[in-house]
């Protein structure tokens, strides 16, 4: 792979191993005991890895010119590879702390392996790793293909996966050594923070200039929602990241806001992670693979607009509803519930111009597995914005709020929408850019897709039960006008739902091992069929 | 439609889009977030509200390393039950030092915003230790080694330092005393023990919180626990029924 970049592509690339190497040896020499020496470590290990394998391939060839004709598809087949070995890796946690809810006492009494330091490996894991990979993966794919361009240069590609996933592993590595701020999704500490930006900058510049490139006058609706995600969780990540650290020599830093502006600009970043992370992104992936599976053009290019707008409008106002009733002012609550109710206009018009789309193709989705899971996660988008939009409601939050039914709403979002997308994506880009005329086994899409939806209908209903329940238990009054039950019996009375949630995720991971299995099986044969090339070739260099 | 049209432009110029999407994702953030900044009655302004020691920020801290707050909240909500449940719902000044706030989303163990007084040390060290030892069924994870770890104090004097600089309001002796104050006030009957009173306030409490003779990492978050909802006596006094 390496032997494809330019000769001066593999010098900078030589010179940006040595930059990362010094950074490491400079993080792991003023950190002495701190963790942080570790995570410099770390950089130096990759920094020093990637030194040798470039500096090896500097005396070859300069790659042939005919590449300039093709699609540059490596990052995309690496960051696939990626997304399913940080998926299956979050997913196993994820089943591992649904465990400790029912044997608290499986951690080996070690401090790693505590519920809260394994939590944000869960939450960041499937997140940012399986989802970001996934993202940064299928929007190298979608632009170069939309734009009938190759991407703007050889190097920032790998800049950004190599980057992106030091980071991942700098973040979930820190949580099990103590290493978090505690804000919810946006754990990592103050250097991860600032090499993320970084990161992100080379993105969007990336994005920027392939988009430059474009063979079309117009920019497709995919690439608005990945521009959306790239430019808008630059900006929540960078506002919320703001701390001072105690030490440029230590893993600790301090944020810069406290109390309730700090609660409201966690949830301002918190929901917009939703919204920009898991939804905007995500809807990019659902606006190019979508119709190009079932071979329908999209619905409605006027439906396209308003849902873009209406959602990067709508959904920055909506944050303050994790907050109602809490010692944020009420005219913050209520402007949070009423965009959160109105949000639901965008969000269906999405919903529904992707079902309208597959009008005309539903023998497709009956007999295509791949499509079905593209169905599948458009319909969950549309109950989960619509369960988001009902949660909001300050009366209803009252009851939801603090429970397992929050947690249920991010699973049919997370699995039902985030996880079932992205499958969908992934087995229909795979055959393309490895040069296969198809996946190894369409029975083995069947048998993930059919895990996945059982595990993910068996975890949402029992943690919607779980949370109703817990609910009403807490405002439950007896005869004599007191609370009913002590704290300790709803938590006892949660037991079997959350064996159950533990069933459907074990179900769920089957699935997405069946999925990891089929894909590995399908990229070991050999190739049979070309890859596609651009309509209009443009010059790269 | 003229709108369209426009839109039809715009989605040509991939600069200007960027440009656009910025602008329309900037407009809620400014209203409902700046004005937080900015308008008084936000936070209110209570006379008894004190900072946390040393060692109750170096509990807090391992609260914080620990990811308590994905079981916990810290925010007690103007609801009927909520009050009856946990105490008088929480109020904005009670965070105003909290770097970052540690309010919570979720609630599998109970919120914990007035723990301070409730249990004894004892009880806590207990529960921490193994949790079903005090409470059969409970599913909280155990914190045996917090007893054996002994507290890192040598760089509190920084960390009261960097809070400082946010707007934390921690004196020069603080500062320079803070690992001093950490040890003492585990230790009551010490010749230190009186300047922690001096500079934190008569309602700070010294205890030995883990009875052990080394200061560990048990003492701060018992130290941490016990003050939770004890930073001022506010919302005890006034009338806080929803």
């Amino acid at each position: 792979m390496i032997a494809c970049l330019t000769p001066s592509e593999r010098r900078i690339g030589l010179f940006l191993a040595v930059c990362l190497a010094l950074l490491g040896l400079v993080m792991a020499a003023v950190g002495k005991q701190d963790p942080m020496a570790v995570h410099g470590f770390m950089a130096l290990v990759l920094g020093g890895g990637l030194f040798f394998a470039i500096g090896g391939t500097l005396e070859e060839p300069a790659p042939d010119a005919a590449r300039l004709h093709r699609y540059y598809d490596d990052p995309i087949k690496v960051g696939i590879v990626l997304a399913m070995l940080w998926g299956v890796f979050a997913m196993s946690i994820g089943l591992w702390v649904a465990g400790l809810m029912v044997w608290p006492d499986a951690t080996f009494g070690k401090a790693w392996s505590s519920y809260g330091r394994l939590r944000p490996v869960h939450t960041t894991g499937v997140i940012f790793a399986f989802g970001g990979n996934a993202l940064i993966a299928t929007s190298f794919h979608v632009m170069q293909r939309t734009c009938r361009a190759r991407l703007a240069d050889q190097l920032s590609p790998w800049v950004v996966l190599i980057g992106y996933n030091l980071f991942l592993v700098w973040a979930v590595s820190g949580y099990l050594m103590g290493v978090t701020q505690s804000k919810e999704y946006a754990e990592p500490e103050w250097y991860a923070d600032l090499w993320l930006v970084i990161v992100w900058l080379v993105y969007l510049v990336l994005y920027l200039r392939t988009l430059k490139r474009r063979a079309e006058p117009h920019i497709y609706v995919a690439n608005w929602y990945y521009l959306a995600f790239i430019v808008v969780v630059a900006m929540l990540h960078i506002v919320n990241g703001l701390a001072l650290p105690v030490s440029f020599a230590g893993a600790k830093s301090y944020p810069v806001f406290s109390g309730v502006q700090d609660a409201m600009v966690q949830w301002w970043y918190g929901h917009n992670a939703v919204a920009f992370f898991m939804t905007s992104g995500f809807l990019g992936m659902l606006y190019y693979y979508l119709p190009v599976r079932a071979q329908r053009p999209i619905f409605s290019y006027r439906l396209s607009i308003i849902s873009f707008w209406g959602i990067t409008f709508f959904y920055l106002w909506v944050g303050s509803h994790h907050l109602h009733y809490t010692a944020l002012p009420t005219w913050v609550q209520n402007l949070g519930m009423t965009f959160s109710i109105m949000l639901l206009v965008p969000s269906w018009a999405s919903a529904g111009n992707a079902l309208a789309t597959l009008n005309g193709a539903w023998h497709r989705v009956r007999d295509d597995a791949t499509l079905r899971f593209m169905f599948v996660a458009a319909v969950f988008y549309g109950l989960s914005t619509f369960e988001g939009s009902f949660l909001a409601i300050r009366p209803v939050n009252a009851l939801s709020h603090y429970t397992d039914w929050t947690v249920g709403h991010v699973h049919s979002g997370a699995l039902g929408w985030l996880a079932m997308v992205t499958f969908g994506a992934f087995y229909s880009v795979i055959p393309q850019i490895w040069g296969r005329a198809g996946m190894y086994s369409p029975r083995l899409i069947e048998w993930h897709f059919w895990l996945a939806l059982a595990g993910l209908l068996t975890y949402v209903f029992s943690l919607w039960n779980a949370g109703i329940t817990q609910g009403l238990m807490w405002r439950t009054y007896n005869a004599a006008g007191t609370l009913n039950y002590s704290f300790i019996d709803s938590m006892e009375a949660m037991r079997p739902y959350y064996i159950a949630r533990f069933l459907g995720g074990a179900l769920f991971l089957a699935g997405i091992c069946v999925g990891a299995v089929n894909i590995w099986l399908t990229i070991r044969g050999a190739q049979d069929v070309a890859g596609d090339r651009p309509f209009a070739p443009q010059v790269a260099e | 439609m003229s709108l369209f049209k426009a839109h039809y432009n715009l989605e040509k110029h991939s600069v200007g889009f960027v440009v656009a999407i910025i602008l329309a994702a900037s407009v809620g953030g400014l209203v409902e977030i700046a004005p937080l900044f900015t308008i008084d009655e936000t936070v209110e302004t209570l006379p008894d509200m004190r900072v946390y020691t040393p060692l109750e920020l170096a509990g807090r801290n391992i609260y914080i390393r620990e990811g308590c707050y994905a079981c916990h909240s810290q925010m007690i909500r103007t609801l009927r039950d909520e009050v009856e449940r946990y105490g008088p719902y929480s109020l904005a000044a009670e965070s105003q030092y909290d770097h970052p706030m540690l309010w919570g989303s979720k609630r599998t163990g109970p919120d914990i915003a007035r723990l301070g007084g409730k249990y004894s040390d004892d009880w806590h060290v207990a529960h921490l230790t193994n949790p079903r030892a005090v409470v059969p069924t409970s599913i909280m994870p155990a914190y045996p080694w917090l007893a054996t770890t002994s507290l890192a104090v040598n760089d509190l004097g920084a960390h009261l330092a960097t809070l400082r600089t946010l707007g934390v309001p921690y004196t020069d002796a603080m500062i320079a005393n803070a690992p001093r104050d950490a040890l003492a006030q585990a230790r009551p009957d010490s010749e230190a023990a009186a300047d922690v009173v001096e500079r934190y306030g008569e309602a700070t409490t010294l205890r030995r919180f883990s009875g052990a003779d080394e200061l560990t990492e048990m003492d701060a978050v018992v130290a941490y626990l016990q003050v939770l909802g004890q930073l001022t006596q506010a919302p005890y006094t006034t009338e806080t029924t929803p």
